[in-house]
């Protein structure tokens, strides 16, 4: 029976805030355990929450982002449930009214077309404290830096029909919570997670089978294989005759597959109910439009503008709106250097491999847009060919001089295009290579390349290879 | 000196005619000797009160002092005071040393006033007798067989008994007025917001709010005026001005409206407490106040829904107290449930789970929306009788409890007869608004109070009527004769 696949996720982003979302203790990651924590952090008698503005601020960025609605009022509401990095026994969140509600984003499917996936919502809570079960010889230690936390959590509709979608979505989300600055998205320290609900149906069905939720993975790669494993599980348990029962999951990274965590029956009952200590959130247009007014143009937006301003295929267009960085970088240096296509082209072939070969960032890169574009412009203008720019391209990376132009002229890499010198340099590889050029005589046209080949060797990757080609040619008919 | 208000005490220091540490020491003297009859205190201070009392001294000589300067006076214990001991009546904080100053004791510390001690109440404010307390019960200054009411029984006891010159106190549901009628005080409990709730241990944080406990109207203006205002710790504190509410207890009375709700005067009131109440109203008429009938109509309503709503929040408020952190733990935890259950059944007392088990009762699924919700719906519900009320008159008068202070042990093992006790003070919690309770004439020998209802934010207005009746009448003054 073909198999009809239904996926949802949960993905929790961690807010680019100093403060935390009802403390002032800093959410700096990586200090000792338990400096990060307040009073109100560690859930003294007596403490209150107070909300953090810009915790806000970056939840209404979202909203925009994504085409939803913002709620006027919203509510924070206790899910309770006892945990010792929980330290009030509750976590605030939202509940029945979140501050973002129904939104979309669009994903680009393998096959080129675009798929339009619905937000049910997104709502600010705050994080729990961490439990550390190693090093304490059988107790467990409580680190509270990260307790209260602001987290942005945002919940899609059961719109995704593969792991592939549910990743090309789950990197959607990632791309615009860091292209609008609400989140650093940084998922080794686990500033993006994603938890995901999942279920199969027989093709055409029209209700849903039942679902399992994996919890926590915290990369795409393992989102795609615990999506992978979870649906062949399902498949294979509904194939058998068997039912899948509705439980919380977790993929195991080193055995490749997920495994029971607890059964809906075991599941807590969170009692949720109005936070009495917070206020509801009441939000004025103009406190919306001043939340809103830097966005910066955003990452579909601008795809369509690269490829309908500069001609680029939507591939190209999408990969350079993959982050803002990489987008303003292509723009600035599409710009200088007038071609567009030749700066994708570079963009996304040179540049990319250097930084993936040195695991660097686009922002880290050793080569600014200005100086690369200068490498581009004297592309397009002869001064040198594609094999010399790759050389010179590699000297700026390393530091060897502070232009290209700099670099070209300390190194003596200008092109030769001068008809005499390169017409002196084919007369001797003639000369040099009687029976290669006899074979040519005879009809044998592919011996040329062998020829160019050796002028090119000459002249150490100078000369201009169009011209080289065409002296040869000229020459051998003689 | 104990027999002084705090305006009379002011004037004196400043005068000279005493100085703080004598004061401080007078008080600290009669609490060593005194208070092994009442048990109204649970942490004294001596040593820092000492301190507190020379540094005040020093303010009085530089003219920097405030009206709070140097008076004496004693927190509820649920109030968290940086190094001393805040056990909320319980067994669970017993160890518990708050890092911080409850937002009231850091005002009125820097007001000059000096903290003899912490005050025993109810465990977590729980219960109207003060006979739920891990530091067991207080007893009444008026007859030390009976309850001095409760949460803030310790401190109605202490400021009746004059172990202090004034105290703070906390009211979720008459917490601060029902115990200040059963000790023959004065006892305001402020619009919800008017005080901030920073550093309060809570009980229902929809419902708790700080007051005075003192022997005046006057008093309890004075300290209001430093206890009110807004603070960014607490986002439920009102951002709204704090009128100077001594100026305005001179105010004539003439033509103010009072209204008396018939919901409130009828079966279930006691007629001695009825008595007592007539010959106030008759005061009140006398200076010119127009009293007329009024009705509350879901009054009937206010004990069920406040016994959702308060132990609603209490479930969660109270999760924190784990034994993971602070606060009790168990001995030799075999695994984290363990933990959890041993150390909570160990560290509360039987009023604070009955309320925490209501409280997770209705909030859980299924019987939410029947108990949680609606009772919602019937506060505002509730809300809505005194809007109306208010359209047709300045204040609401009636009874602060139904009778006079009951015996130790009457209805500690029938929780709704103790809840009942409350069914006067309970309404204007849920609506949020102020109510004062002043001694009138007692029966049998023992206190009776009257509460004063205000709108939102009209402190001044009950402050200005309670002081013109104890201006014409001698009820406050009358002292506990083992306490003279």
């Amino acid at each position: 029976m073909p198999w009809e696949i239904v996926i949802g996720l949960e993905i929790h982003a961690q807010l680019a805030t100093q403060s935390k979302i009802f403390s002032g203790a800093s959410t700096a990651f990586g200090a000792p355990p338990n400096t990060q924590a307040c009073a109100v952090d560690l859930g003294l008698p007596g403490v209150l929450p107070v909300l953090n503005e810009q915790a806000v601020r970056c939840a209404i960025r979202f909203g925009r982002a994504i085409q939803a609605e913002i709620a006027p009022r919203s509510i924070f509401a206790r899910k309770n449930y006892f945990y010792p990095d929980l330290p009030k026994g509750y976590q605030i969140s939202q509940y029945e009214l979140p501050i973002v509600g129904k939104g979309q984003v669009h994903i680009l499917l393998a096959d080129g077309t675009r798929k339009r996936i619905g937000i049910t919502r997104a709502h600010l809570e705050e994080d729990a404290g961490k439990s550390l079960h190693e090093d304490f010889h059988g107790y467990t230690g409580i680190d509270l830096n990260r307790a209260g936390t602001p987290l942005l959590e945002i919940v899609s509709e059961p719109d995704l029909r593969s792991p592939e979608e549910a990743v090309a979505y789950a990197r959607k989300i990632h791309q615009i919570v860091r292209w609008i600055g609400i989140s650093d998205g940084n998922m080794q320290e686990g500033s993006f997670r994603m938890d995901a609900n999942v279920s199969v149906r027989p093709q055409g069905a029209e209700t849903f089978g039942t679902r399992t939720e994996i919890k926590n993975l915290n990369s795409f790669r393992f989102l795609e294989r615990a999506l992978r494993f979870e649906v062949d599980r399902q498949i294979d348990v509904l194939e058998r005759g068997g039912q899948v029962v509705q439980e919380t999951r977790l993929y195991d990274v080193d055995r490749d597959q997920t495994r029971p965590m607890r059964t809906k029956e075991e599941a807590n009952d969170y009692r949720y109910f109005p936070d009495p200590d917070l206020l509801p959130l009441v939000l004025e247009e103009e406190q919306i439009a001043r939340a809103t007014a830097d966005l910066p143009e955003l990452p579909d937006v601008k795809a369509a503008r690269f490829r309908d301003q500069y001609g680029l295929s939507d591939y190209d267009a999408n990969l350079l709106t993959s982050s803002l960085a990489m987008a303003d970088y292509f723009e600035a240096v599409a710009q200088a250097c007038d071609n567009p296509k030749l700066a994708a082209n570079w963009l996304l072939g040179e540049v990319s491999a250097a930084l993936n070969k040195a695991d660097l960032d686009l922002e880290q890169a050793p080569i600014s847009a200005e100086q690369l574009a200068g490498l581009l412009q004297r592309i397009e203008d002869g001064t040198i060919s594609n094999k010399i720019a790759k050389q010179v391209f590699e000297a700026l990376w390393r530091g060897e001089g502070p232009t290209a132009d700099a670099i070209i002229e300390a190194q003596g890499l200008k092109q030769i295009t001068d008809r005499d010198a390169i017409s002196a340099l084919v007369d001797a590889v003639i000369a040099q290579h009687p029976a290669q050029v006899a074979q040519y005589r005879a009809g044998k046209e592919k011996v040329l390349g062998f020829l160019v080949g050796q002028v090119m060797k000459a002249s150490r990757g100078k000369a201009n290879p169009q011209q080289v080609n065409a002296l040869l040619r000229e020459k051998l008919k003689a | 000196m104990h027999e002084k208000s705090i305006a009379e005490l002011s004037a004196g220091l400043r005068k000279g005619a005493f100085s703080s540490l004598e004061l401080t020491q007078h008080f600290l003297q009669r609490i060593e000797t005194l208070d092994p009859r009442l048990n109204s205190f649970i942490t004294r201070a001596s040593e820092t009160a000492l301190a507190a009392a020379k540094q005040a001294d020093q303010r009085i000589r530089q003219g920097t002092a405030t009206a709070l300067t140097g008076i004496p006076i004693a927190h509820k214990d649920i109030f968290c005071t940086q190094g001393l001991r805040t056990s909320c009546g319980s067994r669970m904080l017993d160890n518990f040393i708050a890092p911080y100053d409850a937002t009231v004791v850091a005002r009125l510390k820097e007001a000059g006033a000096v903290i003899l001690g912490k005050t025993n109440m109810d465990e977590f404010a729980m219960g109207s007798s003060n006979e739920t307390s891990w530091y067991g019960p207080v007893k009444n200054p008026w007859d030390e067989t009976r309850v001095p009411g409760g949460s803030s029984g310790g401190s109605a006891a202490a400021v009746a008994a004059r172990l202090c010159a004034g105290a703070t106190g906390t009211d979720t549901g008459g917490s601060i007025r029902q115990p200040a009628a059963l000790c023959g005080i004065t006892g305001l409990k402020p619009t919800y917001g008017r005080v901030s709730r920073w550093g309060m241990v809570a009980f229902a944080s929809s419902l708790d709010q700080a007051g005075p406990m003192t022997k005046t109207a006057e008093d309890a203006a004075l300290l209001l005026q430093v206890m009110a205002g807004f603070d960014p710790k607490d986002s439920t504190c009102a951002d709204e001005p704090v009128p100077d509410y001594t100026a305005f207890l001179h105010q004539d009375l003439r033509g103010l409206r009072m209204g008396l709700p018939v919901e409130y005067f009828q079966e279930g009131l006691d007629a001695g407490v009825a008595a007592s109440l007539e010959q106030a109203i008759a005061v009140f008429r006398s200076l010119g106040v127009e009293i007329q009938d009024i009705s509350l109509p879901n009054s009937p309503l206010a004990v069920p829904t406040y016994y959702v709503v308060a132990p609603a929040e209490c479930s969660s408020n109270l999760a924190r107290f784990d034994g993971v952190r602070y606060g009790h733990r168990c001995q030799d935890p075999k695994d984290l449930e363990d933990l959890y259950k041993r150390s909570r059944a160990e560290g509360f007392g039987p009023e604070v789970k009955r309320r925490i088990m209501i409280g997770t009762y209705v909030l859980s699924a299924g019987y939410y929306d029947a108990y949680y919700l609606k009772a919602q719906k019937l506060r505002q519900r509730i809300s809505e009788d005194f809007q109306r009320a208010f359209e047709q008159v300045d204040l609401i008068l009636g009874p602060t409890a139904p009778s006079t202070a009951f015996p130790l042990g009457e209805k500690i093992s029938d929780p709704v007869a103790m809840y009942l006790n409350d069914i006067y003070t309970i309404a204007t919690n849920l609506a949020g608004l102020p109510g004062i309770s002043l001694p009138i004439a007692p029966v049998c020998g023992l206190p009776v109070g009257l509460q004063l209802i205000g709108n939102h934010f009209q402190e001044a207005r009950l402050l200005n009527a309670a002081h013109q009746l104890q201006r014409h009448t001698d009820w406050h003054q009358a002292v506990p004769p083992g306490f003279a």
